[in-house]
């Protein structure tokens, strides 16, 4: 397809995780560590569940459609789980690291919980989004046409957004979750949990994806704004930050300088 | 042809004082190619070449702690004056992390060349014969006589190395510098200007793209001259870390390109195996080495190390006799293994240059230190990337999930560099990630990632 596709899908998956990128995460050494340790959980969360999918695949050796399907179904289920799991896991990691740093370093503020939930967030994502869609992406290079046997023509773009999504919902997935573990509410790692498995079962259940799309998009929404302030936000600050009078605005700073 | 590349220990100035780096020349691996190998388009010269590489990427954290020790009143803190000792370790972390990313830096870029040349520029991925080195060919009926033939070649490879190493050590014991300067030299040369050549010829192959000769020759020549003037003379910093970085490039594309596949494997491991053994080991070849340069008090091959950060000294201060041995110019254990014809890995260890310590007042300027890290490790890492992308079936994941493999043992490898404090291998855990990601992914990860993208899942 055309290289207009290419970028186009690219930009649209991966535009906002690069600014984000950019803009909060590639000037501190040390975030850009944690960010890759995440990705690294990440990709080790995979690797076990495609272990486990591979596993019940060959165990049960059956050829026939539904039966594979069934067993994709299963095997998305598990890697939900322990996609979870490794972000509970890489939570306790950072607890124990963050304690030893914090006995190394006495005058140096170690980097803050929320932080570190955002920055895992975003590995997670970042990994989980190049994973599902780069080799689309190179596909997108090349000779063909999409839906040419009757299959929706903007599966390029779709696919683009899911990625999009997928990556800011585990963002918002790390900061919630680790303040759910911080805060010991556990109902918090239940329900990120079961959203997650919500947006994983909406591309399954629905062959539409339009309205995936939607309503991941609205579940992202919503999550965003349950980050929003379980992360410390509030309307008050959200309206300064709106009109640039807070202290920690960029344009404040330039003001001021 | 043996060539060794080392340092003029005795003419050059400790490099890391300068503020224009002495940089090191990288030990061009040269290959030789079995005749069969030649492939047309180079004119049918037979490359002989020494294949060095500096596999010697020791890491050398010679942080503060242990000189402070010593001497509470010195500041012996990491390069900032006047720091009271109490800073000391919270400067070592911060350090820690910055210089975890100015390797990252490199390590990425080397790694995108090569993968972005597998990807684009077929005649890489294309089998054209194989090293002299690895005499059997795996092109046999059975499995099992397949993995025999590699597993000789690998032997074969690791022996040749092996006896590099030693010849090299003795070499250096024996103070022939000048003999292992001429090599170096040599080995440059032809990977400045031969290798060029045909990656360039290549390239401009693949694209489709015509270029006369006079301009050929323009453009090789200024690359080559000045790629010699940056790495065995004097340089920017920038330009002498991009030379080094394209010289490991072309060394293991090389190497991708000859290679055999079960081969390329079975050396990664093997060679992981041996530097762990060389540098730790008390009687390792590697140790012997970095020894021996301590007590000459010299740098050992400043070529084949790239080095993060250079030293910025002004008005330097005066180092007192005693703390020398404490001080330690830094220099490069990268130990290219002068092989005659096959590159020998330059061993990695990391190496972090040690502190100076010199009493705070009398440095004028903050010293920044950096990390080196052998281009052994370099050509090494990228290999496996690059052997990750060239045979994953058109696939880009595993290619990401050995990159981001070999990044975190980078990381843990310089996380033990600032917890042990001396040269390290830096080859063996992110080999061993960067393998395990391989296999697994290749094997595991895709036909499961494969059959969802297939059905418009998402996980």
């Amino acid at each position: 397809m055309t290289a207009a596709v290419f970028f186009g899908c690219a930009f649209v998956a991966f535009g906002p995780a690069l600014a984000l990128y950019i803009f909060t995460i590639a000037t501190e050494p040390l975030r850009i560590i944690f960010l890759i340790i995440g990705a690294f959980f990440w990709l080790v969360s995979l690797l076990l569940s495609s272990f486990i999918w591979f596993m019940a695949a060959t165990l049960t050796d059956n050829k026939d459609e539904p039966r594979q399907r069934d067993l994709l179904i299963f095997g998305v289920l598990i890697s939900v789980l322990v996609q979870e799991m490794f972000r509970f896991a890489y939570y306790k990691l950072l607890k124990k690291s963050s304690e030893g740093l914090k006995s190394i370093n006495p005058g140096e503020k170690a980097p803050s919980m929320r932080l570190l939930a955002y920055v895992s967030g975003l590995g997670f994502g970042i990994m989980s989004g190049v994973f599902s869609f780069v080799n689309t992406l190179s596909d997108s290079l090349g000779p063909g046409t999409v839906g040419i046997h009757g299959d929706p023509p903007q599966f390029f773009l779709n696919s683009a957004f899911m990625t999009l999504v997928i990556i800011l919902l585990h963002m918002f997935w790390g900061i919630v979750f680790f303040d759910g573990c911080e805060k010991k509410k556990w109902y918090t790692l239940l329900v990120v949990l079961l959203t997650h498995l919500l947006v994983s079962a909406l591309t399954f259940i629905s062959p539409y994806s339009g309205l995936n799309l939607v309503l991941a998009y609205i579940i992202l929404v919503l999550t965003g704004i349950w980050a929003f302030f379980v992360s410390g936000g509030s309307c008050r600050s959200l309206k300064l930050c709106l009109l640039c009078q807070d202290k920690d605005s960029l344009l404040f700073n330039q003001r001021s300088r | 042809m043996l060539t060794f590349m080392a340092s003029d220990s005795e003419e050059e100035v400790c490099d890391e004082r300068t503020s224009l780096m002495s940089a090191e020349s990288p030990m061009p691996r040269s290959c030789q190619e079995g005749r069969q190998g030649l492939e047309n388009g180079e004119g049918a010269a037979q490359w002989v070449g020494s294949h060095q590489q500096s596999k010697a990427s020791g890491q050398r954290g010679q942080e503060s702690e242990e000189d402070h020790e010593e001497d509470p009143d010195r500041y012996v803190c990491s390069g900032v004056p006047g720091r009271p000792p109490g800073l000391e370790e919270e400067l070592t972390l911060k350090y820690g992390a910055k210089h975890v990313i100015m390797l990252f830096v490199p390590v990425t870029l080397c790694m995108i060349v090569v993968v972005a040349t597998i990807k684009s520029v077929r005649f890489y991925t294309e089998k054209n014969g194989q090293l002299i080195y690895t005499p059997f060919t795996e092109d046999t009926p059975s499995v099992g006589q397949r993995f025999l033939n590699s597993v000789l070649n690998t032997l074969i490879m690791i022996s040749v190395i092996v006896v590099m190493t030693i010849f090299l050590v003795v070499l250096y014991k024996y103070r022939c510098y000048k003999f292992i300067h001429g090599w170096l030299i040599m080995s440059s040369l032809m990977l400045l200007f031969l290798f060029t050549y045909i990656y360039l010829g290549e390239v401009l192959k693949t694209y489709n793209v015509a270029m006369d000769y006079p301009t050929l020759f323009l453009t090789v020549w200024n690359f080559g001259a000045v790629g010699m003037v940056c790495i065995h003379w004097k340089g920017p910093l920038v330009l002498q870390q991009a030379y080094l970085i394209m010289i490991s490039a072309l060394m293991a594309l090389v190497f991708i390109k000859y290679l055999p596949e079960w081969s390329a494997w079975v050396i990664l491991g093997a060679i992981s195996v041996y530097d762990l053994v060389a540098v730790l080991c008390p009687k390792g070849p590697l140790r012997m080495l970095v020894e021996t340069a301590q007590e000459r008090n010299e740098p050992i091959f400043p070529a084949l190390i790239y080095s993060s950060a250079m030293v910025w000294t002004v008005g330097m201060a005066k180092l007192d006799p005693s703390s020398q041995g404490a001080l330690q110019l830094p220099y490069d254990p990268e130990m290219e293994d002068s092989c005659d014809s096959l590159g020998e890995p330059s061993y990695p260890e990391v190496f972090a240059p040690p502190l100076p310590g010199y009493p705070g007042e009398e440095l004028e300027e903050e010293e920044e230190r950096g990390v080196k890290l052998g281009l052994g490790d370099f050509i090494f890492y990228s290999v496996l990337v690059g052997k990750a992308a060239a045979t994953g079936s058109g696939d880009w994941n595993t290619t990401l999930a050995c990159f981001v493999a070999i990044l975190i043992g980078l990381c843990l490898t310089l996380l033990l560099l600032a917890v042990f404090k001396k040269a390290l291998p830096a080859l063996p855990i992110s080999i061993t990630f960067g393998l395990i990601f391989y296999f697994s992914t290749d094997n595991l990860v895709r036909p499961f990632m494969d059959t969802l993208a297939s059905h418009q899942l998402c996980i």
